[in-house]
């Protein structure tokens, strides 16, 4: 189907004016029991645009990755991955759509070698069958030795390289939610979606984050959503964000233009909790 | 007329699947625990009966009285030493041990009682007679059965809804981590849960026995897994739902003895089970659940 | 960076071929040779086929981590399917061996996709419950068709292929293909699914088919086990397949440690033998199994061995450096 995209919203960064959204939502909705989670959430995400998602705790931002990711059914409304419906895919068939994601309680295969859990990501990237497993044919060794190499360039984004024959649980916690980004870039994804990377990060880290965001941004070429408390992290590299409160987008606009924008500040400090979030 | 016996019949047995069922429905409900024990305390119910009623001589109120006991101290000591150490394990783990206390109760019994069965008293118990009821016979121990498993499913669903206890007890299974910030003493509800349910298992020993009148170490398994089965088909976690899953069992059962079949029960039982989980996985009054992402 | 030593690909192979030749030897000598009373011997033929099957038990529950309880239904399955192919003589014997293993495998494979295609969109308890009803339900059907399976009164005069050799050679065969299977990709999709199901399907896995390739491989392994066992013993009955069949090997696996094939087979191999040496213990022997069930689950839920795979490789490289290391320390000192 042919998209709609009003070429003059502010969110989509110049250099993708032309191209085709990586990621759009119509009137996403879902609702848990007789409770509305996420209503009518509209977004289109440009293909090498990084985005924030913002809002206090409890807005539903989670919930929208969940329902990008299909781990839970939307209610209402339509999400378009490059232009095609996801309606009847599942979390398997989305990922292999392009949509890969970190999780915000970290979910790791944590038994599993750093290196295994990025082979992991790179298991729809090797072809051999089970066959060729069993018999270890040529194939088996191919695609296994072009993994294992690439697995490792991908951990050396973040200079983990080292780390690949340590067990997964047993890494510190920075470490941890560095790993999944990995993970999730090792399937080979158009838009990346980050839930809460520099949660229990300090600044040090979470300055290095940010650059390496940036980085996979720029090398790969690929659309990142992140959901974030940090203010300054989301300020630095977003460069379009959008906010939502109750399940609804009240805000959307680059950073500067919702750091002014009433709704977002009351959101924020007015009536309600969640203000400390938004304290950095 | 031949009708209305079977009738009887079934739901003599639907009592106690329902009593038995109501047991692994509210450990399953609180711990999410499949207590394959559950089932052998039942059979250590009816070897308590059993001395109690021939070598003790207790009146059989008092044997009665000491069976309950007796099946619910018996849960207790399983829970505090096999179940509690395990509280923040793997569910899997949980599990096994479940079932490793399950095969040791059996063998112990078998070490200590034999593998042979004992014949139990049940006119030691019960009175042996029937009553007319609208021309029909009713034999008193159908009709004490039956009365006496609704009762205590009476009494449950008043213990759950009505009191503080209950109150405590739906939180637990609801969220345990909430219910704990609320100042609900999460371990003293998951032992109280595994003592009413022992206790209610203990009432289901009683009324086994004077059904089948052969107590013997293995008697808890097949009791148990069609009891769970029951459990499930009503929704686990549901009271009213094990009541309904334990009558239709007790039915079935009757239908496919009726049908001369009755080798083949425990196939159809579970053939059901599998049906159930394939068309409907939350049972007849069950709720789905969501995992958290 | 100094080079540590390791042994290459090719080489590892060819130790590990050595070693099995080893164990080849030596068992044949045992059994063969009469080293031991028969009771004993057979017991090795008997650790061999209790070996696939805690092994294959694994594959389901240690490496995918669902808890099936009706693997003895499997293996049950294997076993009248072999033994009545058998039992028909349509090939020469020698034929009629390979194909019988290979049916009775395939047989238990089809049941182990039929049952697993439900029994897996389910979790935990639920799966348990649902192979454990399936074995039943497997138990009840033998009882109710005595004109295919001899019923109750059993299956009798079945042909005793089940020698040392041949059991080993299963045995060897399920050990490498399992290996095989869990060092590649399709291995790391199985064990992703036990770590985290949800990551794994945010990675692009085909869980449902992970799931179901894995619980008909261990259908498959167990079918070929059931009909070693028949062609031991020579004759079939229901009883040798009910739910405490199950938990034996579970038991196996729980204590060799869930995820670890080496745990298996060691655990295998004790369990299997303990009765025959301890014949005096043999009425405390299911009390004592019970106990160290429950007490492994409390204190080491991990196993014997927990999820470590045994490599002799491994060990040589290891030897070896720490032999390399003090020679370097030794002329340090110098």
């Amino acid at each position: 189907m042919e998209l709609k995209r009003d070429p003059r919203a502010p969110m989509i960064p110049e250099r993708d004016r032309d191209k085709r959204p990586a990621l759009e939502c119509v009137g996403l909705g879902i609702d848990f029991g007789g409770l509305t989670a996420v209503d009518d959430f509209n977004i289109t995400i440009a293909p090498t645009e990084i985005c924030g998602l913002i809002g206090p705790n409890g807005a539903g931002k989670t919930t929208i990755f969940n329902l990008l990711t299909k781990v839970y059914r939307p209610t209402r409304g339509s999400i378009y991955l490059d232009g095609k419906d996801t309606k009847s895919m599942n979390t398997t068939q989305a990922n292999r759509a392009g949509l890969a994601r970190t999780f915000q309680n970290i979910r790791l295969f944590k038994e599993l070698s750093v290196l295994d859990n990025v082979l992991v990501g790179l298991h729809n990237e090797m072809d051999y069958r089970v066959a060729g497993a069993l018999f270890r044919l040529p194939g088996y060794w191919r695609a296994e030795r072009i993994a294992k190499g690439r697995a490792k360039e991908l951990l050396s984004i973040f200079g983990m390289e080292g780390m690949a024959y340590h067990k997964a649980g047993s890494l510190p916690y920075g470490s941890q939610r560095r790993l999944e980004i990995v993970r999730a870039l090792a399937t080979n994804p158009a838009v990346l979606l980050l839930d809460e990377p520099a949660a229990g990060m300090n600044p040090a880290e979470t300055d290095d984050l940010m650059h390496n965001i940036k980085k996979i941004q720029e090398t790969f070429q690929i659309a990142i959503v992140l959901i974030e408390h940090d203010m300054q992290l989301v300020m630095g590299i977003c460069e379009g964000v959008a906010v939502l409160n109750y399940g609804r987008l009240i805000a959307k606009g680059t950073p500067a233009e919702i750091q002014s924008n009433p709704k977002v500040i009351e959101a924020y400090l007015g009536t309600g909790g969640g203000g400390d979030d938004a304290a950095s | 007329m031949i009708f209305v016996n079977q009738l009887i019949i079934g739901l003599q047995m639907g009592s106690i699947y329902a009593l038995v069922a109501l047991g692994y429905s509210m450990v399953y409900g609180i711990v999410k625990l499949l207590n394959f024990a559950h089932g052998d305390i039942i059979m250590v119910g009816g070897y308590i009966a059993l001395f109690a009623l021939t070598s003790a001589h207790m009146p059989p109120v008092v044997a009665a009285v000491v069976t309950v006991l007796g099946c619910t101290a018996l849960a207790v000591v399983i829970e505090k030493l096999a179940y509690t150490p395990l509280r923040s394990a793997p569910r899997l783990s949980l599990l096994i041990t479940a079932i490793g206390v399950s095969i040791l109760l059996q063998n112990v019994a078998q070490l200590l009682f034999t593998a042979d069965g004992h014949s139990f008293p049940a006119h030691m118990l019960l009175p042996a007679g029937s009553l007319t009821i609208g021309g029909f016979q009713v034999a008193y121990t159908a009709l004490i059965t039956i009365l006496a498993s609704v009762a205590s499913m009476v009494a449950l669903t008043i213990l759950v809804q009505k009191t503080k206890l209950g109150k405590a007890m739906r939180a637990v299974s609801e969220d345990t981590g909430a219910a704990q910030l609320m100042g609900i003493h999460v371990n003293h509800i998951i032992t109280f849960t595994f003592a009413v349910g022992a206790a209610l298992a203990g009432v289901g020993a009683l009324l086994y026995s004077v059904q089948f009148p052969l107590i013997m170490p293995t008697i808890g398994v097949m009791l148990g897994l069609r009891a769970f089965v029951a459990a499930v088909l009503g929704g686990i976690g549901s009271i009213p739902g094990a009541m309904i899953g334990g009558y239709v069992i007790g039915l079935l059962e009757v239908l496919v003895v009726a049908a001369n079949l009755s080798s083949w029960m425990d196939g159809v039982v579970f053939l059901i089970l599998i049906l159930v989980f394939m068309v409907r996985p939350t049972g007849i009054m069950g709720r789905p659940m969501l995992e958290k992402v | 960076m100094k080079q540590r030593f390791t042994i290459p690909m090719p080489a590892r192979y060819g130790i590990n071929i050595g070693l099995l030749v080893l164990f080849l030897i030596v068992g044949n000598l045992i059994v063969g040779g009469n080293l031991l009373p028969r009771a004993h011997s057979n017991n090795v033929i008997q650790v061999g086929f209790f070996i696939i099957l805690a092994v294959s038990l694994n594959l389901s529950t240690g490496y995918l981590g669902q808890l099936p309880l009706g693997h003895a239904g499997f293996m049950a399955v294997g076993a009248y399917a072999g033994a009545i192919f058998w039992r028909s003589g349509l090939l020469p014997s020698e034929a009629s061996l390979v194909v019988g293993l290979l049916l009775a495998g395939v047989v238990a494979a089809i049941f182990g996709v039929l049952i697993g295609i439900p029994a897996l969109r389910l979790k935990g308890d639920y799966l348990a419950i649902i192979t454990l009803g399936f074995g039943e339900i497997i138990r009840v059907l033998i009882n109710n068709l005595p004109a295919i399976t001899g019923g109750a009164q059993g299956l009798l005069g079945i042909p005793r292929y089940s020698t040392f050799l041949v059991v080993y050679i299963c045995v060897i065969l399920t050990c490498g293909a399992i290996h095989m299977l869990m060092k590649s990709r399709h291995g790391r999709a199985i064990l992703s699914i036990r770590e985290n199901e949800i990551a794994a399907e945010s990675c692009g896995i085909k869980t449902t088919y992970y799931k179901v390739l894995a619980f008909a491989a261990s259908a498959f392994f167990a079918g070929v086990a059931g009909a070693l066992f028949a062609g031991n013993l020579g004759i079939l009955v229901p009883g040798d397949f009910d739910f405490m069949a199950s938990i034996n090997i579970l038991m196996i696996v729980v204590l060799g440690g869930m995820g670890s094939m080496a745990g298996s087979v060691i655990a295998a191999a004790i369990l299997t033998s303990l009765p025959v040496v301890m014949q005096p213990l043999a009425q405390y022997r299911m009390i004592i199994y019970a106990l160290l069930l429950i007490l492994v689950m409390i204190f080491k839920p991990s196993g014997l061995l927990g999820t470590y795979d045994f490599s002799l490789s491994r060990v040589i490289e290891r030897l070896v450096r720490r032999i390399t290391a003090g020679r370097i320390k030794e002329k340090g000192a110098k």
